[in-house]
């Protein structure tokens, strides 16, 4: 596609980048039919081509974002569905990152917007604050129709209450050295996160056990922390590599020292966001590092693939995978957690249109609550058809998400680890 | 930058711009109605991005009686009104002007019926094309037309320029799986065209509107045959050393008497474009490549592959391999139907040139491409539905630089007039939009021009329904 960036313009690396993402696209619109905000919104400016559109007009004219740009770019929930399906390699997540980031710099969002937005960034990353803050609604956590009015404030309150969970269980593994029962073959960093350890520890308690089952040691350092991916949705450049950084000094620290054969993350969100820290932390000083860190990160079934072994005979269970967007469209990651749930002995299934994003996408469900309200239903139609036991998934958002219907939503690792020995998910008990 | 010459707007529309805003909001919810700078220029454009114009204002409709409402409140204010589905057209079949009124269909996406012992589906515009197919493939049918952009082109438009696919060398193109239409008119009548099964009573009036390019009426309902679905398929690659001998290949398999379901065409660069994007195993030492498929039980796709393995190994393919598994043969469509954005990873912008031409003189004819593309500077890759002629040539170049695509553009009338030459016509599928219009003088005689302009005065005597478009100005 023909831009109209100046010289002067294209000497700005950002825009550079920009434009040459921009002339990848040749406007076919393939994106459109499998980007879910066109599929249920239908309008041009609601699919990847009309973003796309949008954000090439709002940088070559160097314009500060509007309502408009915000709203449009807001909805987009950065599936990145649109990427598996481009014939022309569009590198639209970089490009929805960027606008992203001028949304942020250049918008006046209205107070409540800005006053939410705020408190997202400063609770969801730090576990101790989400606890103490998942306290407080736990009691009230059933009471959001009592909420005044029908606005967008209230919605997204009642769909914060809703996200809580009925309890809180024992604080999650962090911060030390795992080993490797029996010889060990190798030692790896588990991203521990931050929003995941407290709404579901039993996913990292679970990745430990598993990995540590078959003999993998595993280095959890208590330096490294959110990876960033919260608050880089959001647009906040600076505190996303902010905590980019931490998280490499401490891998790096590792990989120098003790060694290490791999970083992994089993939230696939993060691990979107962590295999792109090379890209993020380009133009810094610990570029190189970053780069490291990112050539060894894997999800965790990627990991698993070649080491996995169930010791148990399975119970038969009907299991629904669904695949969590950052996996499948993010990291292109399809098949290894259904291969390894099949090695483990389940019958695994997808749901119909598996390419849809569930609605969860980070922030999406607070900040977008009618959106991600029909996405979710949408997906749980589709995964009821399939009469699942369980449904599994590789991310903490979609699980969170697509909970509460029912079926109980568990972590691939969860059942892994329990068919190679470790404990029956509380989920299923 | 634009060479085409664009109908004037009309200035006392534009200057009643506000007013008609107001007016559309009064019939339309809010939510149905675009009219900010910004948003509306998103819709400037559809996927032959070299012509470009905002239009007045975008509407949304979302039932039949909103369609009604919209076109009976233009045709009163004198409006121009131009009809888009999914914005893929590859002829700027969607392209406004400045003084018009979009309407979007992609909101009217429902399945509204599907009928398996009459074998029919009733869907609305804005469904995609590969959308009916997912909606009937559980109870083992199809719908056959499958255009490259399947996934995401809609039906209506698919209606609009009759459009083909791969597969139309066996199951046709639109015109032959469509059983009825509701279309309506700029005066806002309803007109129900057809019925649900073939052979409707009357004048064939569906052959009328199809391919009639959103010139007769805003389609809200398209009923179309769907059809049993083969027991399976299977698609072999076939490379030869040279565009002659592949074309030669093609006349010799028609001529044994195979119809295979599908018989496509993909030269030197279109392979190695699509190979980067698909990874589906074409051979990249070929010249010129033909994907072959074929469709059946186990032992009929066995019997019919044979023989037409025995007819290119008299060719002397460079090389010859049949798809082992259905991710081989997925594979394989993948990077065919993803050509013309493929060839986007190899050159910035394209133009897809749809002409048709006997498959007898696809030799000279790529020979002749060959040498224009020398003269004009400028590289084209071809892909070639071979088994009914349609030729699609991608002419390359970049939009950056200043003199490239009025290059590109003289380069493709160049082609077309070659193709109508050759004793073909200058559009297969894609329709003639805004693209292809001044070349249906060398299509048409003047007389003729003026007959099909009579058709449209009769349906929309005062030329508000997307206008500019089919005929020279």
């Amino acid at each position: 596609m023909q831009t109209n960036f100046t010289q002067a313009q294209l000497a700005d690396p950002e825009i550079a980048v920009a434009n040459e993402i921009l002339r990848r696209c040749v406007h076919c619109g393939m994106c459109t039919a499998t980007c879910p905000t066109f599929v249920t919104l239908g309008d041009e400016l609601d699919s990847p081509r009309g973003r796309i559109y949008l954000i090439k007009d709002m940088l070559e004219n160097g314009r500060d974002a509007g309502v408009e740009e915000a709203l449009h770019i807001d909805r987009c929930l950065s599936c990145l569905s649109c990427m598996t399906t481009c014939p022309s390699g569009v590198d639209y997540m970089h490009l929805v990152d960027h606008a992203r980031a001028h949304v942020e710099k250049t918008f006046n969002r209205p107070l409540a917007d800005r006053l939410m937005r705020a408190a997202l960034a400063w609770v969801l990353p730090h576990p101790a604050r989400l606890r103490a803050a998942l306290r407080l609604a736990r009691p009230v956590r059933g009471l959001g129709f009592l909420l005044p009015g029908s606005g967008m404030l209230t919605k997204r309150l009642r769909g914060m209450l809703r996200l809580a969970p009925r309890g809180l269980a024992r604080a999650a593994v962090v911060g030390r050295v795992y080993p490797a029962m029996g010889a060990r073959r190798a030692r790896v960093a588990l991203l521990a996160g931050c929003a995941q350890q407290v709404l579901a520890p039993s996913i990292n308690a679970a990745s430990v056990a598993l990995l540590n089952r078959l003999r993998v040691e595993v280095v959890i350092p208590p330096e490294a922390g959110c990876c960033g991916a919260l608050v880089h949705h959001m647009g906040r450049d600076a505190a996303a590599r902010e905590a980019a950084r931490a998280n490499v000094a401490a891998w790096v620290a590792e990989l120098d020292g003790a060694g290490l054969d791999a970083v992994l993350v089993n939230t696939s969100g993060c691990g979107t966001v962590v295999k792109d820290y090379g890209f993020l932390l380009r133009h810094e000083a610990g570029a190189a590092d970053a780069a490291r860190i990112s050539a060894l990160t894997q999800d965790i079934s990627e990991f698993l693939l070649k080491i996995y072994q169930p010791a148990r005979v399975a119970p038969g269970l009907r299991v629904a995978y669904h695949a969590a967007c950052s996996l499948q469209h993010g990291q292109q990651v399809t098949a290894p957690p259904k291969t390894l749930l099949r090695k483990a002995g389940f019958e695994v299934m997808e749901p119909k249109d598996a390419h849809l994003c569930c609605g969860s996408a980070g922030t999406y469900n607070i900040m977008q609550p009618e959106i991600s309200a029909g996405l979710r239903r949408r997906k749980l139609e589709t995964l009821r058809e399939l009469r699942p036991d369980v449904i599994a998934a590789g991310n903490v958002g979609c699980l969170t998400q697509l909970a509460g219907d029912g079926v109980p939503a568990v972590h691939v690792v969860e059942l892994l680890d329990w068919m190679a020995g470790g404990e029956k998910p509380l989920a299923l008990s | 930058m634009r060479a085409m010459k664009q109908l004037d707007p009309k200035p006392e529309i534009l200057a009643r711009r506000g007013e008609i805003i107001a007016g559309l909001l009064r019939i339309l919810p809010k939510r149905a109605v675009i009219a900010e700078a910004v948003s509306l220029k998103p819709y400037e454009t559809d996927a032959l991005t070299a012509y470009r114009q905002v239009p007045l204002a975008v509407v949304l409709p979302e039932d039949e009686g909103q369609v009604v409402d919209i076109l009976k409140f233009c045709a009163a204010e004198g409006v121009r009104v131009i009809p888009r589905g999914a914005g893929t057209s590859l002829s700027g079949g969607a392209l406004p002007l400045a003084d018009s009124v979009v309407v979007g269909l992609m909101r009217m996406n429902r399945i509204l019926e599907v009928n398996y012992p009459d074998r029919y589906a009733v869907v609305q515009p804005g469904v995609t094309n590969i959308g009916i197919t997912r909606a009937v493939a559980d109870a083992g049918y199809f719908y056959a037309p499958d255009p490259s952009s399947q996934l995401a082109c809609m039906v209506g438009g698919n209606v609009g320029m009759n459009s083909g696919g791969a597969h139309c060398l066996k199951y046709g193109v639109t015109a032959n799986n469509l059983l009825g239409l509701r279309l309506v008119t700029m005066a806002g009548e309803v007109l129900e065209l057809g019925g649900t099964h073939c052979d409707a009573a009357g004048y064939d009036w569906l052959g009328l509107v199809t391919g009639s390019e959103g010139q007769l009426g805003i389609l809200t309902e398209v009923t179309v045959r769907i059809l049993r679905a083969p027991e399976g398929a299977r698609a072999m690659l076939a490379g030869f050393a040279s565009n002659e001998v592949a074309g030669e290949c093609v006349a010799a398999i028609i001529a044994s008497g195979i119809i295979p379901v599908a018989l496509e065409f993909m030269d030197r660069p279109a392979i190695h474009a699509c190979e980067a994007f698909a990874h589906a195993g074409y051979p990249l030492e070929a010249q010129a490549l033909l994907i072959i498929e074929v469709e059946g039980s186990e032992d009929e796709q066995d019997a019919t592959l044979r023989r037409l393995r025995e007819i290119c190994e008299r060719f002397a393919p460079v090389s010859m391999r049949v798809a082992r598994t259905d991710e081989e043969s997925a594979a394989i469509w993948k990077g065919r139907k993803g050509a013309f954005g493929a060839v986007g990873r190899i050159s910035p912008d394209y133009l897809c040139m749809d002409g048709v031409i006997p498959t007898s003189r696809l030799g000279e004819v790529l020979r002749r491409i060959e040498e224009m593309s020398e003269d004009y500077g400028l590289k084209v890759a071809n892909i070639f539905h071979a088994g009914d002629g349609n030729l699609h040539p991608l002419i390359m170049y970049d939009a950056n630089e200043p003199s490239s695509f009025a290059r590109a553009e003289r380069f493709g009338a160049e082609i077309l007039t070659l193709c109508v030459e050759a004793g073909g016509c200058l559009t297969g599928e894609h329709g003639v939009g805004v693209e292809k219009r001044e070349l249906m003088r060398v299509q048409f005689s003047p007389g003729e021009l003026e007959q099909m302009r009579a058709v449209k005065d009769v349906f929309d005597p005062h030329w508000l329904l997307n206008p500019a478009k089919v005929f020279p100005l």
